[in-house]
């Protein structure tokens, strides 16, 4: 009857199909390291609801992480209206005009997806599914099929796991690459990949660029492996010599930076000679 | 391989996208701000306008052609960019004069950023309203030694002869035969 096993022998996939096809209502826990707890709510088979041990899942800090509310709105709200339920709340800022029906909905499914994404990644975790087991009464839940949440969980723990085998060596360094692929047109770089393009060197190991722009692992590995894949760039061994400043402390105000590298391209004439000749020659 | 990267800066409009396409033998990738991710539509703007050409030299030597981002706020991507450069463009719309003070200001930054060459591109010289060259030195307060080129971009000829400029500019400053690579 009871629902209970570790996420080793039964994943969160499994789970989660489950509870869809047999259209359960009531609430999954998982608990990671005795101290991580994550809590998702079904009704009839949708997910409604998350929320974890550390994070806040009131409805004033959904709306704040959310950009709906400054940080000044949301702290007032919470001294003066700290008793009121969600739903309470979620009346009284529409009716303020503070933010939309549209916003609390989207805000709280975002949210909701959020943590039941992160969830996917855990290989490891202790669940338990209370049958029946609903959030209170005064939170507002957003329905959500669970069959397009499966789906996009899935890929991103694919995605996870092919970032991992594919790259699996941060010491590798790139490059970028002699034949883009025809879909580089299309390609489209956020800043922080930017950040990442003006450090591609064989001389620059990809643990180097991380550490040049304060990036974690992952993320590193994410932007890394987007540009792999979008064919402008490829990994090839570090050549070991001096890396491009890799200490170099990043996210200063424009401005106030201490003035950078300053040196001349350490190029060769004969280097020169041949640009001038190819040019010449277009 | 050895690749090595020049970057072409320039206001808003001067004329980047169409230096860097008219000589790079792939397509442009001219990046616009685009927003793939619904996770990231909270976030504004999270890509940045810039072009990446490149020219091939040989087995092992390719050249790249970075245009810096117009948008002001992306500034301290200039630094990063002219990172390891070899040489700069900075292109000047020769019909807005309007732009030429932000020209300038574009110009006194990238020098800050290393004591590379650089040359000065009076581009759309082929329209009627554009300054001269040699007005525009005068207005830039442009040393003598640095060159200030007539350009078209949109003129493959032209945009050869002002990367060769700044190609000579680079070898005069390049010691004999220098050690490192
Ligand atoms: N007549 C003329 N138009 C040009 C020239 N160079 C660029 N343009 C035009 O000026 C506009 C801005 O050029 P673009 O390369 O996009 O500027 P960017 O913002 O610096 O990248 C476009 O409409 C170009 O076609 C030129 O040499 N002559
Ligand atoms: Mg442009």
């Amino acid at each position: 009857m009871a629902l209970k096993g570790n996420l080793r022998d039964f994943s969160t996939t499994q789970l989660l199909n489950l509870i869809n096809l047999a259209r359960k209502t009531g609430t999954l826990t998982v608990e990671r390291n005795s101290k991580e707890v994550a809590r998702m709510s079904f009704r009839e088979g949708s997910l409604i609801f998350a929320s974890v041990s550390h994070g806040n899942s009131r409805l004033s800090n959904i709306l704040e992480r959310a950009g709906k509310l400054s940080a000044e709105q949301a702290n007032t709200i919470r001294k003066e209206r700290g008793k009121a339920g969600d739903k309470e709340l979620g009346m009284m800022l529409i009716n303020a005009g503070l933010v939309s029906q549209a916003d609390i909905i989207e805000s709280v499914r975002r949210h909701t997806l959020e943590i039941v994404y992160r969830q996917f990644t855990w290989g490891e975790g202790v669940f338990r599914f209370d049958a029946n087991v609903l959030p209170p009464p005064e939170r507002i839940t957003v329905p959500i099929n669970l069959e397009g949440v499966i789906m996009e969980g899935s890929r991103r723990l694919k995605e996870g796991e092919r970032l991992q085998d594919e790259l699996p060596d941060l010491d590798m360094a790139l490059k970028f690459a002699d034949r883009p692929s025809a879909g580089i047109r299309n390609i489209s770089l956020a800043v922080e990949e930017w950040r990442v393009v003006s450090f591609i060197n064989p001389r620059n190991t990809i643990r180097q660029i991380a550490k040049a722009n304060s990036m974690s692992d992952v993320q590193i590995r994410r932007i890394v492996y987007g540009m792999m894949h979008a064919g402008l760039v490829e990994l090839v061994p570090c050549e070991g010599a001096k890396p491009t400043e890799p200490d170099r402390p990043e996210r200063v105000a424009p401005g106030k930076r201490p003035a950078p590298m300053a040196q001349a391209p350490a190029v060769k004439r004969s280097v020169v000679m041949r640009l001038i000749d190819r040019i010449r020659r277009i | 391989m050895q690749t090595v990267k020049m970057v072409v800066t320039g206001t808003f409009s001067a004329g980047k996208t169409e230096f860097i396409r008219s000589i790079s033998e792939i397509d442009v990738v001219q990046t616009e701000r685009k927003i793939t991710n619904p996770a990231e539509q909270i976030k504004e703007s999270t890509t940045v306008a810039m072009d990446f050409g490149r020219i091939t030299v040989d087995d092992d030597l390719v050249l790249y052609l970075f245009g810096t981002p117009g948008q002001r706020r992306f500034d301290f991507m200039w630094e990063i960019l002219s990172e390891g450069m070899l040489g700069f463009v900075v292109m000047v719309d020769s019909t807005r004069a309007e732009t030429f003070q932000e020209s300038k200001r574009i110009l006194d930054t990238f020098r800050t950023y290393a004591p590379t060459p650089f040359v000065v591109a009076a581009n759309k010289q082929d329209h009627p309203d554009a300054w001269e060259p040699s007005d525009l030195r005068i207005v830039l307060r442009i040393d003598p030694e640095v060159k200030v080129l007539p350009c078209v971009a949109l003129e493959k000829d032209s945009v050869k002869t002002v990367l060769l400029e700044l190609l000579y500019s680079i070898l005069d400053s390049v010691e004999d035969e220098g050690e490192s690579s």
